[in-house]
């Protein structure tokens, strides 16, 4: 399962300076909390089964008002809260400028376009070539904080991964900038955590932490165009793809294919999964989604494609190839 | 128990300024107010977020809407008299007051049709165009609907039913007709002058 | 003024001037605030079970991974109109029927200020809520969620009338909700008592003051996001459009700055209903009145400024977050306030544990937890990471069950029997309480863990192996168990008028003046006007105070509809107030209104244009007076 290539998206057990810092006040306030929690509680308790002076004449009578009830207002509902309050804010403020900016300069700017319901992956360079596009996957240098700039193609969305940074919107209309730093190898779990329509629960997408080496060499692969076809099977595949209507939706560079409505493809066999974190990334998976997209997906921009007998599997041999 | 009654004696329902119907009214028009405060939040926030210049097409004319902001506060100060006349028993003083007062009404919705006509944008056009004509659409609005109250109030004055010391119906709708004319003004400045402000 | 005593008042009279006329006009025209107040009762009520049905669908759906009992469509519709529901149609009005009812019989006036006003008020929500659930019969309920954030809810993403019914039924349930409030500060300040002075009013009214006040000031913003939406929807403007100099955060700002005053408008009142019950069941008064009353109007003030919390992750300056984080967390002192209050009221009482304060401990409970829950999410970089997902969805629930459904179901197990003249079943009672609260408790404490693992909201289905089924699990079962409570009040509510034993006047032994009259009450609320010289009229002679209350002996006011009109602060008689009789100008009006949501609904401008012209009339024809008083009999005669 795709899961568990990046286990529980918990907001615990970071992976991320951004993440850790943030832990560490959420753990703070969690056990404020209970602490509250447990101590009115007690209090509560303590004040409906205290043993009390009988009162013989009326057991069930009104009591007469004593004295005393202002000081446990007065402490347990203002001057306590209000230092507990104060010195959280004062803890909050540290935290908040401290996660502000990444302890080093970023090492890659990356531009993220939400898209209903997937994420467009941008890495920027100056040099066109050098211009690396991919689909629901980000790549980043273990130990190396990165530039995000987040864009919205139609709707609200947000960016979210759990383990290595909290969330940011994306709107349209206005660019929001993050920064985010994973300081284990892995693979993470990101999810969009902003209500956008009928599958909002699969634009997912993962975030792969790896050694600055296989960074680059990552980055690299991903820079090349789609290496020709060296068989007639693929070769096949690849006149499929021209002919079906694919390339007006997708781009795989290299090939005449240059539609700007969907995920690049030139590299879609290198990615763990498909359709946003949907589905692992496997040539039976790759096919199903093909011939059964809004099956799969309901709502979504990729129709079910009724291919004739036997281009599905060439189809599918040359989408393989594209590593 | 046994109830036992005792007679009370107190006026009854006098209309003055300590009626229900007063606090009625005035709350109605804090949240009438307050629908106008977001509106022109609304306006400031878009103005504050414009990439191009604000407004899009340049500041809006003075030429119908200044002489139609004077219209409108002659327009209160002829309710005032009208109301003033009352509160003296002065019945034909009310009526004509509220007669001219109407009239300078109308013919504040009608020159201010005739800038809507003469506008280069309309509501679709741009964000600007959409606020301009909602809000002071939404001030017409209320003029018309002073202006049905208006004609109401005065239907009861042609009617007889004001006297010196019971006229709450008209002073409530003077208190509205106030409002709308604050409201004009504040959209005025807003609109119409604060983009000439540098 | 002369006094001289009668051995009986005569309430022949005073019934038959009070009571509402017989057969089906009676019926659409009354304007008994007691007939109202019960009305919105069981209409919000009727919602909470529609709205309780949503919510079993959707816990079904998520009980486990991939369970595809709903499509997605049909699974956010059903989201969305449970929150709408929930938060418009039961958690506000259910608490407008509360007042209603209990207001003028625990001020000692005879109606609210505005009777007819009041049949309005009911009239436009019954509407409302039906104009909104008529989209259901089309396929098309609103979908976007009950925030509806554009663009997503801006024609492009969502072409059908979903949004639309979205829109124009909120505006319309904002008149309701304005009129209503208005009706409250206006009686709250004109219609006590004699002697009632502001230290001397149950809790109750300061929290519908509080919360009514701010409904004058917050709902106008929401009014003014929906006129955005459909005009953008239906005419093309560019409100929240990036393209053309519009901003999809002005939607946020402005639903904000209604929306966080209303989570306090539904708890408010709710506070006072606890803040008034407590006392009962700890046999003692309100310990620190005062600072219960001010915490609730602190709470109402503050909460216009808060609202950006709701935006903490939107990319705003850390300048702007940092104050609203501030102001969020400040808020929790008055809350803090009246916790202890309730709890020293305990400490110095001598608790009696029936069932309506077997709620009310739960309340205190879940407000607690509801409110560091909250205080959480008011660390911004903390609520980065618990915003949109299910801690949240923990969070409001604890918030909006704990602070308002508790005290509603408390209020109605210690009102219904005064509304009704028959007790409840303690038995059943105890039995509703367990099942509720571990169900609320069994469905959402665990909400905060898997919105912690990551779970987001909004979501109809999720993916197995990411460690969120078996926590959906128990939160399905925690919720057919709080359903299993609720269905099992019903059978006692039906029970209860059956053979339910007689309550009597005052069956609690409380000291509010509610409890001084019949139950149910007579249609004229008291026979004389009462003259008050405490928070707590009944408990006086008990108490050892000084001055007493006197309910029995007092003006009759029965040369027509009559109570007084009081001064302010102190309350003293200054006047008395004609109220009106039977109308049925109110639902004549609600009707016209919604034939022109109707009209513009569908587009149909003619129909839209037709139900404002009639409005129009109704409003001339409710206005006119239908009799005049006689200085105005004698000027019209004096006249040429």
């Amino acid at each position: 399962m795709i899961a568990m290539q990046s286990g529980s998206p918990s907001m615990f057990g970071t992976a991320g300076p951004a993440a850790h810092e943030i832990a560490v006040l959420g753990w703070v306030l969690t056990i404020i909390s209970l602490a509250v929690l447990l101590v009115v509680s007690l209090i509560l308790l303590a004040a409906l089964f205290r043993q009390r002076a009988a009162r013989a004449e009326q057991p069930d009578g009104v009591v007469i008002r004593p004295n005393g009830s202002i000081t446990l207002i007065v402490w347990g509902g203002i001057v306590i809260p209000a230092i507990i309050l104060v010195c959280a804010l004062l803890f909050i403020l540290f935290v908040q400028s401290a996660v502000a900016t990444p302890p080093t300069p970023p090492v890659a700017t990356i531009r993220i376009v939400g898209h209903r319901w997937w994420w467009q992956v941008i890495y920027t360079a100056n040099a066109p070539d050098q211009q690396v596009v991919t689909a629901n996957e980000i790549h980043v240098p273990v130990g190396q904080p990165v530039r995000l700039e987040l864009a919205s193609a139609d709707v609200i969305h947000s960016f979210w991964v759990p383990k290595l940074a909290g969330k940011t919107d994306v709107i349209p209309g206005q660019q929001n900038t993050m920064w985010m730093q994973a300081d284990k190898p892995g693979v993470y779990w990101g999810e969009c955590a902003e209500y956008c329509g009928l599958q909002h629960t699969h634009m997912n997408l993962l975030v792969v932490a790896q050694s600055p080496a296989d960074f680059r060499h990552w980055l690299d692969q991903q820079r090349q165009p789609a290496a020709p076809p060296t068989d007639p099977v693929t070769a096949t595949g690849e006149r499929v793809f021209a002919r079906s209507a694919c390339a007006a939706c997708h781009t795989v560079g290299g090939t005449t294919a240059m539609g700007q409505i969907g995920p690049d493809l030139t590299h879609v066999a290198s990615r763990r999964t498909l359709a946003a974190g949907t589905l692992p990334n496997t040539p039976g998976n790759l096919a199903g989604w093909i011939a059964n997209a809004q099956g799969i997906k309901p709502g979504n921009d990729m129709p079910t494609m009724t291919l004739p007998p036997g281009d599905l599997q060439v189809l599918v041999a040359w989408l393989e190839t594209l590593q | 128990m046994a109830i036992v009654a005792r007679p009370y004696d107190l006026p009854i329902s006098p209309q003055d300024r300590r009626a229900p119907g007063r606090l009625g009214m005035m709350l109605l028009i804090a949240t009438e107010a307050s629908f106008f405060v977001y509106l022109l939040f609304s306006y400031f926030y878009l103005a504050s977020m414009a990439r191009g210049s604000w407004p899009p097409d340049g500041n809006p004319a003075l030429r119908l809407s200044l002489p139609n902001t004077i219209i409108l506060i002659v327009s209160s100060g002829t309710m005032w008299w009208a109301e003033a006349g009352i509160k003296k028993g002065q019945q034909m003083r009310l009526r004509i007051g509220l007669l001219v007062t109407l009239v300078l009404g109308m013919l504040f919705l009608a020159l201010q049709g005739l800038e809507y006509s003469n506008q280069k944008f309309t509501p679709a056009t741009h964000a600007y165009g959409s606020l301009f004509f909602t809000i002071t659409g939404f001030h017409g609005a209320h003029v018309a609907a002073g202006l049905l109250m208006n004609i109401f109030v005065q239907a009861r004055a042609w009617a007889g039913h004001f006297t010196a010391t019971r006229h709450l119906a008209l002073s409530n709708v003077a208190l509205y007709w106030h409002f709308v004319d604050v409201v004009w003004i504040v959209v005025f400045l807003s609109l119409y002058i604060s983009p000439r402000l540098g | 003024m002369a006094i001289t005593t009668a051995p009986t008042a005569p309430v022949e009279k005073l019934e038959r001037l009070w009571e509402t006329a017989p057969g089906l006009y009676g019926v659409l025209a009354t304007v008994d605030h007691k007939t109202i107040g019960k009305r919105y009762i069981v209409t919000a009520l009727v919602f909470f079970l529609l709205g309780g049905i949503e919510a079993a669908f959707m816990r079904t759906q998520l009980i486990h991974s991939n369970v595809h009992l709903l499509g997605a469509e049909e699974y956010d519709q059903i989201f969305t109109m449970h929150g709408v529901t929930m938060l418009f149609l039961f958690a506000s009005p259910i608490l407008s029927g509360f007042s209603n009812y209990l207001w003028p019989l625990m001020i000692g006036a005879r109606d609210m200020a505005f009777p007819r006003v009041n049949a309005l008020s009911y009239w436009t929500f019954l509407l409302s809520g039906v104009f909104l659930y008529t989209s259901f019969l089309i396929g098309q309920a609103p979908d976007g969620g009950w925030f509806a954030y554009v663009p997503m809810t801006g024609r492009t993403y969502s072409p059908g009338l979903n949004l639309d019914f979205y829109a124009l039924g909120l505006i319309f349930i904002t008149i309701s909700t304005t009129v209503g409030a208005v009706n409250f500060v206006v009686t709250f300040f004109k219609m006590r008592a004699p002697g009632m002075s502001l230290n001397r009013v149950p809790i109750i009214m300061w929290g519908t003051l509080s919360a009514s006040v701010a409904i004058v000031f917050a709902l106008p913003a929401l009014s003014v996001a929906c006129v955005m939406l459909y005009f953008d929807r239906r005419f093309g403007m560019h409100f929240f459009d990036a393209a053309e100099g519009g901003h999809p955060l002005l939607w946020q700002h402005l639903f904000w700055m209604f929306g966080h005053p209303w989570v306090y408008i539904i708890v408010l009142p709710a506070i006072g209903l606890a803040s008034d019950m407590i006392p009962t069941f700890a046999r003692r008064p309100l310990a620190g009145y005062t600072f219960v009353a001010l915490s609730t109007i602190t709470t109402a003030i503050l909460g216009f400024g808060v609202w950006v919390h709701h935006m903490f992750a939107t990319g705003l300056p850390m300048l702007a977050t940092t104050f609203f984080s501030a102001a969020s967390m400040m808020i929790a002192i008055p809350s803090g306030v009246s916790i202890f209050a309730w709890i020293a009221t305990i400490w110095h009482g001598k608790p009696v544990f029936r069932t309506p304060f077997l709620f009310l401990i739960g309340f205190i409970v879940l407000f607690v937890i509801g409110g560091v829950s909250g205080m959480m999410t008011a660390a911004v970089p903390f609520d980065w990471q618990l915003t949109d997902n299910y801690f949240i969805v923990a969070h409001i629930h604890y918030v909006l069950i704990g602070i308002n459904v508790f005290p509603v179901f408390a209020a109605l197990y210690y009102w219904l029997p005064k509304m009704t003249g028959r007790m409840l079943s303690e038995r059943y009672g105890r039995w509703v309480f367990w099942l509720m609260f571990i169900g609320a408790n069994l469905a959402f404490f665990p909400m905060h863990i898997s919105g912690m693992l990551g779970m987001p909201r909004r979501v109809y289905t999720y993916q197995p192996g990411l460690g969120w089924d078996t926590i959906n699990l128990i939160t399905s079962i925690g919720a057919y168990v709080f359903a299993l409570g609720v269905l099992l009040f019903l059978v006692d509510f039906f029970r209860s008028l059956a053979v339910g034993p007689e309550a009597g006047d005052n069956p609690w032994d409380a000291p509010t003046l509610e409890w001084s009259v019949s139950s149910p009450p007579p249609p004229y609320n008291f026979a004389v006007i009462p003259t008050v010289r405490s928070r707590h009229p009944l408990w006086e002679g008990r108490l050892g105070e000084e001055y007493h209350t006197i309910v029995g002996t007092g003006p009759i006011l029965d040369r027509g509809r009559e109570t007084f009109g009081t001064s302010a602060l102190d309350s003293d008689a200054y006047e008395i107030l004609q109220m009106p009789e039977d109308s049925l100008w109110p639902l004549i009006l609600a009707a016209m209104m919604t034939v022109m949501f109707y009209g513009l609904l569908f587009g149909v401008w003619w129909l839209a244009v037709l139900g404002l012209v009639l409005m129009i009339f109704s409003l001339a024809g409710w206005c006119w007076p239908r009799s005049l008083h006689a200085d105005e009999m004698e000027l019209l005669s004096g006249e040429e």
